[in-house]
């Protein structure tokens, strides 16, 4: 499939004084891809939003729109548009005037304008609103407001800041399944900073997932969740059993790892690793089996449940194996019984074991 | 339960009333201690008795009287011009300077942020001599140089009214930027509008109300003063207040007391109009 590139940042190096916000990142983001940067906060992802939408210029490096130089284009000048956290509505301003507000810059005609706010306020669904102040709306309303504002414009890019995190849960999933929706009708590009990994998940065709300036790892959501390629990803990404140790047998497919405690455990490596290297281990709770007696062909591990956390659709437990090494086991509760004797319970002995493949051997 | 609840509500409430009666007692003398004397003022621009000392019976004569004496009605109108240019000058000035202030970091900014106060600290008369002193020196360096000789008139009081009034501009100004949310700012960019534009339809209509105020402001400051206008103003010109004083030297009419009662009134009105202003805006 050839795909071209609707923003590429090359080397881009952001300094506020002495601190180093954006650290030489390289992105290349698809015309038309849902893309989420991820990361806690103070990572860097909303100053890399910034220096696109062309409030920030960079310290050094370059960024292309289109394939366009921009980095010294100021905002007014480039052909992008940005959703606030805050959403930045014009308070003096109706809703209609506010989605306006762009066309008028662009010189578009009255009619014109008043046929595509119309059509950009039904498109959020707030059609019967355009007259009403910022104020009178609520939050969502709002959101969707700011969502009409940019989008109106057409934008080749739209950059959304964080913009489902003022609102509540249940509002902020059905944005969610709302905003991937407009994505697709109108065929724009989205770049969405949050800190929220399942709404990257959720969203996302892409994700990069950023900590202190870097870039860590780019890749589509089940990438980023089935094999991260850090530590640091495995563990913002969703939950993790770490477990650190010893590369003792490098080359096979599934690698063998000395935990301590004469207990070896295999997993899967993307590289190959020089035996004798530090290394982790992560693996997924939901990825972990306990059962009652050995399993066949895989290899297992003898363990003692500590914890049972009964959730409704999954049990969480935690085990530990010979040697005090914690694990956490999630089951999904497929069977329906209200025979406590069909759960495990705190103290029982039992085996857990895994697919190698779903164990990663990480060096990071 | 309950009636013990009730008793100790009705103790408290008692102990309530005696606070409040002394608190609203409190209230009452303030304010009469505040207006007794302009109240008397009011009342005597009305009395027939022409020192204007005791109530002889009501007539509007002073008033009628008042719009008959052109040199009183020329120094009113001087005022009312100098107080129109005075706004206008110190409200642009002090709303960019305000704007600059609260925008941007340069070197000496701290420094001239308590210069920027000084004239409201300081003391009028100081400032008045400083003015008058400021004047005839640079006129008499200009003579020397160009042998023009410039005089004090309407302008040099227009000039010095600007230099006091901007400070309590900014400062009226600076207070409605604090809350502005820079964001809409960058929004406004963002959507295309460039660094003019976004000042016009953006900032400038959300600082308006602090804008009008700071205007309303050096209008009522300019209007009432005497100490800063009476040094300034030089011999040509005459002003409401200086000819007031200069009236009040010989006598105290009740066509005093009606010119009076007519400044109270606008200024009054003013004030009312800027409150109402800020109200709305914060609705």
């Amino acid at each position: 499939m050839i795909t071209t590139s609707a923003v590429v940042l090359q080397q881009v190096t952001k300094r506020f004084q002495q601190v180093i916000a954006v650290d030489t990142l390289d992105l290349d983001i698809r015309d038309g891809e849902f893309f989420s940067l991820l990361g806690p906060s103070g990572c860097g992802k909303t100053t890399t939003l910034r220096m696109i939408a062309g409030f920030e210029f960079p310290t050094t490096g370059s960024i292309y729109l289109g394939g366009e130089h921009v980095e010294r284009i100021p905002a007014h000048q480039r052909n992008v548009n940005t959703v606030f956290q805050s959403y930045a509505l014009f308070p003096h301003m109706t809703v209609a005037e506010n989605v306006a507000f762009g066309l008028e810059m662009k010189k578009v005609s009255k009619t014109d304008i008043k046929n595509r706010v119309g059509e950009a306020l039904r498109m959020v669904q707030l059609g019967d609103y355009g007259h009403r102040r910022p104020k009178q709306l609520s939050g969502g309303q709002q959101q969707r407001v700011a969502l009409a504002r940019a989008l109106v414009n057409r934008p080749k890019v739209l950059l959304l800041d964080e913009p489902l995190g003022a609102l509540d849960l249940k509002l902020r999933k059905e944005m969610q399944i709302e905003l991937k929706r407009l994505q697709q009708e109108v065929g724009i590009t989205f770049i969405y900073v949050t800190h929220d990994q399942e709404e990257a998940l959720t969203m996302s065709d892409r994700i990069a997932v950023m900590s202190s300036g870097k870039l860590l790892q780019v890749g589509s959501p089940t990438e980023i969740y089935e094999r991260p390629n850090c530590r640091f990803v495995a563990d913002f990404i969703g939950e993790a059993n770490f477990v650190t140790g010893t590369m003792i047998d490098g080359a096979s497919t599934h690698c063998a790892v000395d935990v301590g405690n004469g207990i070896i455990l295999k997993g899967l490596h993307q590289e190959p690793i020089a035996n004798g290297t530090a290394v982790t281990i992560a693996v997924r709770p939901e990825k972990l089996r306990l059962s009652v007696s050995p399993p066949d062909g895989s290899s297992y591990y003898p363990a003692t449940v500590e914890q049972v956390v009964y959730i409704g659709s999954d049990t969480r437990l935690t085990v530990t194996l010979v040697g005090g090494i914690t694990l956490d086991v999630w089951e999904q509760n497929s069977r329906s019984t209200l025979d406590r004797d069909a759960y495990w319970q705190r103290g029982e002995q039992g085996y857990v074991s895994w697919n190698p493949d779903n164990a990663l051997v990480l060096v990071k | 339960m309950i009636d013990f609840s009730v008793s100790n509500r009705t103790v408290g409430g008692e102990r309530h009333t005696v606070g409040r009666r002394v608190l609203g007692a409190h209230a009452w003398l303030t304010y009469i201690f505040l207006y007794a004397p302009i109240v008397v003022l009011v009342l005597f621009s009305f009395t027939k008795d022409s020192f204007g000392v005791r109530w002889t019976g009501f007539t509007f004569d002073w008033y009628v009287r008042l719009f008959n004496d052109t040199r009183m009605m020329r120094a009113a109108g001087n005022t009312l011009w100098v107080a129109l240019v005075t706004t206008i000058v110190a409200t642009v000035m002090g709303t960019l300077m305000a704007i600059a202030m609260e925008r941007y970091r340069f070197r000496g900014r701290g420094g001239l942020d308590a210069l920027l106060y000084l004239p409201i600290v300081i003391p009028e008369i100081v400032m008045a001599l400083a003015l008058l002193a400021f004047f005839s020196f640079s006129f008499g360096i200009i003579e020397s140089i160009t042998g023009v000789t410039l005089r004090m008139n309407i302008w040099t009081v227009i000039m010095s009214h600007v230099a006091f009034c901007i400070s309590f501009v900014v400062v009226v100004v600076r207070a409605s930027l604090k809350g502005f949310d820079m964001r809409l700012e960058e929004a406004a960019a963002d959507l295309g509008a460039d660094p003019r534009t976004i000042f016009w339809r953006v900032t400038l209509p959300l600082i308006m109300p602090g804008v009008i105020g700071g205007a309303l402001l050096a209008f009522t400051l300019s209007l009432d003063d005497f100490i800063i206008s009476f040094f300034t103003v030089g011999p040509g010109t005459n002003l409401l207040p200086v000819e007031v004083y200069g009236r009040v030297k010989r006598a105290v009419t009740p066509a005093i007391n009606a010119i009076s009662t007519l400044m109270l009134v606008l200024s009054m009105l003013l004030i009312f109009l800027s409150q109402f202003v800020q109200r709305r805006a914060n609705r």
